[in-house]
């Protein structure tokens, strides 16, 4: 699945990061520990979190994930989208929150 | 191949900045991948760990064929207990790190699990020195 698949079949927002959506996506991971992200996210996988400050883009693009998804209608600073956008990793929104969310997303990757 | 960036204590948006500079070099002489991340993870947690903690810092990068070689130097608090900072869990970071998502005791472990040899020594009230190698 790719991220614009999600993005579409779960009715996500895009923030920014728009030339990503064609990546593939190989699985997910959801907390808002940055270090817990550092030590066990793998490439490829989705980041489901809470956390909308600049450091999740250092994150997520030292793990290489494939998008970064904002659960409970979070929004992402200004100066993170920027980045978002030079790297190429899609910043998403969903209403839901990470439980609801990781399990459709879970689902659809079955 | 010597390469230098300073940290800047205090500051999170720059956190990272290190970790990514290192990144693209080790790409462009076409290190594994793997190894790369483990590298990238390690000096993460350590610029984090300068910004969460200490005043001001450094690192040094020496890479050659068969290795990377990281020094991050501090000016800062330092560490009383070395053997209790490096316990999974335990943190001294203030609350307004740990509402970032930093500040879990996951720093330092996160940094033995990635490197492949560590030396970190501490003189408190002056600062803190993490060396770590890992091998190509």
């Amino acid at each position: 699945m790719k991220v614009c698949d999600m993005m579409q079949q779960l009715d996500m927002k895009l923030f920014s990061g728009a030339s990503g959506i064609e990546k593939e996506i190989t699985g997910g991971y959801s907390s808002d520990l940055l270090s817990d992200v550092m030590g066990n996210a793998e490439e490829g996988q989705v980041w489901i979190t809470l956390q909308t400050h600049k450091n999740i883009m250092a994150v997520a693009s030292l793990k290489e994930v494939s998008a970064i998804v904002l659960v409970k209608n979070l929004q992402p600073e200004d100066d993170v989208r920027e980045i978002s956008n030079e790297e190429g990793i899609p910043i998403l929104g969903t209403a839901m929150d990470a439980f609801t969310v990781a399990g459709k997303i879970y689902a659809m990757l079955k | 191949m010597l390469f230098k960036y300073e940290v800047e204590g205090g500051n999170f948006s720059k956190a990272g900045f290190a970790s990514g500079e290192i990144k693209k070099i080790l790409k462009q002489i076409n290190i594994d991948a793997k190894i790369i991340r483990r590298v990238v993870v390690a000096l993460y947690e350590g610029e984090v760990n300068v910004v969460a903690h200490a005043v001001r810092g450094t690192v040094v990068a020496d890479i050659d064929d068969k290795q990377i070689y990281i020094r991050i130097e501090d000016e800062g608090p330092g560490i009383k207990d070395i053997a209790l900072a490096m316990k999974e869990g335990y943190s001294t970071a203030s609350e307004k790190v740990r509402e970032m998502g930093f500040g879990a005791g996951m720093g330092l472990a996160n940094i033995k699990k990635n490197a492949d040899w560590l030396n970190l020594s501490s003189k408190v009230g002056e600062g803190t020195v993490l060396e770590m190698k890992t091998f190509f």
